[in-house]
């Protein structure tokens, strides 16, 4: 058989990919439960009854639609473009996670499958997986790295109030990258019961697609909301990139909007130069983990770098395909933020507006708080509050505590 | 023919099996490659597997995991075990299969990496996280560079993608034994004749079977249904357990010899 022919029947279906971006690198086991996976999501797009079964329970459950608030205060002291906060820190469970995993959970259902398995870093989609599993009588196990059960402690007892069993993972960084390994060699072992719930935009075909469409109410309803309150569509819409879900949630619907800027703010760690960084948009090249194509922190042998950031969320190497192709394409830009910057983003907004918000999203916040001024008032920028604060509570506390030591000259 | 397609057909016309022993690649130490390859060599290895290190091996098991690891943390990379096998084949004829995940060759680049297996003398090259939908322009240059493409199937696999792997996969077909990841286990699989059968049905390239293979018996049980057996944990754990003891080579060849009984073929004694 000649190479030309057979590429012609390896030519994955366009659906697969965003550009160069996505596709499925996974092990062969796996593909027949994407494959069902894939066709359960496809079919449930277009189903009037799943649409409205999701609605419902996003309505009555989730706590939809979330506000799109005004941050009068924090407008007036930028003093440039009018800043609104969409308010995903009022979903249910306290982030924008809940959106997709209800999303996830209704298929689960359609497929039989009574086993959930999910990997979490700050603990939040985690929390949201754990919760949805209570909710429908789903044994339910979350794999999370060790550094961060220290990190996110309350949140590792929440998900255990909720049933489910938190399971440490001690290899390789211990952080979200390693959970995200763990949980995949669980879902090769028992995928003939298992449903592997992705708390973000990605992993293989269909996740970042079916996980965007989950999250792109988000942005849906932004978009609907700033037109009835202001009558126009918004210059700027922000968000935190970790794997990437709650700001392709935001810009999805947007796209099209040409004359929307969209800004995508990673998370810079200890500096986008320093090797202590998570911002793979900025500071990688393409690659692959966990099962697609994307930009991805490697050092020049292709292993996976290890990544700093203060939040846990934001804390892993890659990111969903669809961003890199928003990044290739110009579409989107993205920026990166310290953690000195988000904690003072967190600060500001806690201060000013009453508002404690998860670090995750105070990265986007602190990028706002750059741009704004240099914006004039007739101006409108969006900013995706995509989790509240309570669960950094006792690392803000740390970092400040080292910060008052008089031989500290800096929080970091 | 292929050294490994080669191989297989002596194997056929004797009615021998293959061993297809596994280590990972600078595991421990990247000049522990060359002896160790050629120990197996000597104890009758068919095939010789080299993994190459990657920081997130996701369809690997703890040994594979703490091998990759360690050779990581010597630095090892994949120009290393190429390298290595350049070194081998100023001696050894024996086939080597490269197995390796997607990202190292991607970042080496695909046509580079083509390019420089078939220099070393690599025969095949097993990338556990491709998929045949992804695998268009590496099946080109494995092609171009002689290098056989050599692609899993799983006891998920629909006669749909049992087709459509069979298809692809050049020198030998991997059948996975089990859903899971690589690591030693007490015992095979009960549904795994049955899988034998169904991919026997669509073709009749060498189907080697690997994963939870860990002794004698189970080798010997693997080779009445397929046309060879992959150990790699079992032999990954030995290797680290036993490296330190003066040795640890001819106990290496002992355990190895061990196992390629389970083939029913002896190797001849060196």
């Amino acid at each position: 058989m000649s190479a030309q022919k057979l590429h012609q029947i390896s030519e994955p279906p366009s659906r697969w990919h965003f550009g160069p971006y996505g596709g499925r690198f996974v092990p062969e086991t796996l593909i027949p439960a994407l494959d069902e996976l894939a066709a359960i999501y496809e079919d449930s797009r277009e189903s009037k009854e799943f649409q409205e079964e999701l609605n419902h329970y996003l309505r009555t459950y989730v706590g939809r639609p979330t506000g799109l608030y005004f941050a009068r205060r924090l407008t007036e002291k930028l003093g440039g473009a009018r800043i609104y906060l969409k308010r995903e820190d009022l979903c249910h469970t306290g982030a924008h996670k809940l959106n997709n995993v209800m999303g996830q959970i209704l298929l689960a259902r359609k497929m039989g499958k009574p086993r959930i398995i999910a990997e979490t870093g700050a603990g939040q989609h985690g929390v949201a997986t754990a919760t949805v599993c209570a909710l429908f009588g789903f044994k339910c196990d979350v794999y999370m790295g060790e550094e961060d059960i220290h990190r996110q402690a309350l949140n590792v007892f929440r998900m255990e109030l909720l049933g489910a069993r938190v399971i440490p993972v001690t290899s390789g960084t211990r952080t979200l990258k390693d959970a995200t390994n763990e949980a995949l060699r669980d879902w090769v072992t028992n995928v003939a019961d298992t449903h592997y719930v992705i708390g973000s935009v990605v992993g293989p075909y269909p996740y970042p697609l079916m996980v965007r469409d989950f999250q792109s109410v988000i942005g849906k309803e932004a978009r609907q909301q700033i037109l009835e309150l202001e009558g126009r569509l918004p210059d700027y819409v922000m968000a935190c990139v970790g794997g990437g879900s709650n700001a392709i949630g935001i810009f999805y619907p947007f796209i099209e909007d040409k004359e929307v800027k969209l800004i995508g703010v990673e998370a810079a760690g200890h500096g986008i130069e320093s090797k202590d960084t998570a911002a793979t948009l900025v500071a990688g090249r393409p690659g692959v983990l966990h099962g697609s194509y994307s930009y991805l922190l490697q050092d020049e042998s292709g292993q996976v770098a290890q990544t700093h950031s203060v939040s846990a969320g934001l804390d892993y190497p890659g990111v969903g395909p669809e961003h890199s192709w928003l990044r290739d394409s110009g579409r989107a830009q993205y920026v990166g933020i310290t953690d000195s910057e988000a904690l003072q983003g967190f600060e500001e907004l806690t201060r000013l507006e009453g508002i404690i918000p998860a670090l995750e999203p105070s990265h986007a916040i602190a990028q706002c708080i750059k741009l704004a001024p240099t914006l004039s008032k007739d101006r409108i920028v969006i900013v995706n509050l995509s989790g509240r604060g309570d669960k950094d509570v006792e690392t803000v506390a740390r970092l400040m505590e080292k910060q008052s030591e008089p031989d500290q000259p800096s929080l970091f | 023919m292929s050294r490994i397609s080669r191989r297989f057909s002596e194997l056929r016309q004797t009615g021998g099996h293959a061993l297809v022993p596994f280590i990972a690649g600078g595991d421990p130490g990247i000049f522990a490659t060359d002896p160790l390859v050629l120990e197996l060599e000597a104890a009758g290895a068919d095939v010789v597997e080299i993994g190459v290190p990657f920081s997130d091996p996701m369809a690997d098991g703890p040994s594979n995991q703490a091998a990759f690891f360690r050779a990581l943390q010597r630095g090892v990379s994949l120009q290393d075990v190429l390298d290595a096998v350049e070194r081998i084949r100023q001696v050894s004829q024996t086939p080597i299969v490269l197995m390796t995940y997607s990202n190292p060759v991607f970042s080496f680049g695909l046509e580079k990496f083509a390019t420089e297996a078939e220099r070393a003398g690599v025969d095949g090259v097993i990338m556990t996280d491709l998929t045949p939908e992804e695998s268009g322009k590496w099946i080109s240059s494995a092609r171009e560079h002689n290098l056989d493409t050599i692609f899993l199937l799983a006891p998920t696999s629909t006669d749909e993608r049992i087709e459509l792997v069979a298809s692809i996969s050049t020198g030998f077909i991997y059948c996975v034994s089990r859903t899971g990841i690589t690591g030693a286990r007490q015992a095979l699989p009960p549904e795994l004749g049955d899988l034998l059968r169904k991919i026997r049905n669509h073709t009749d390239k060498p189907v080697v079977v690997g994963f939870g293979i860990s002794t004698r018996e189970h080798v010997q049980e693997v080779c009445r249904i397929a046309d060879g057996a992959v150990v790699g944990s079992a032999l990954v754990d030995f290797i680290h357990a036993k490296h330190r003891q003066d040795d640890f080579l001819p106990r290496v060849r002992e355990f190895v010899r061990d196992l390629k009984e389970g083939t029913g073929v002896l190797a001849p004694s060196h």
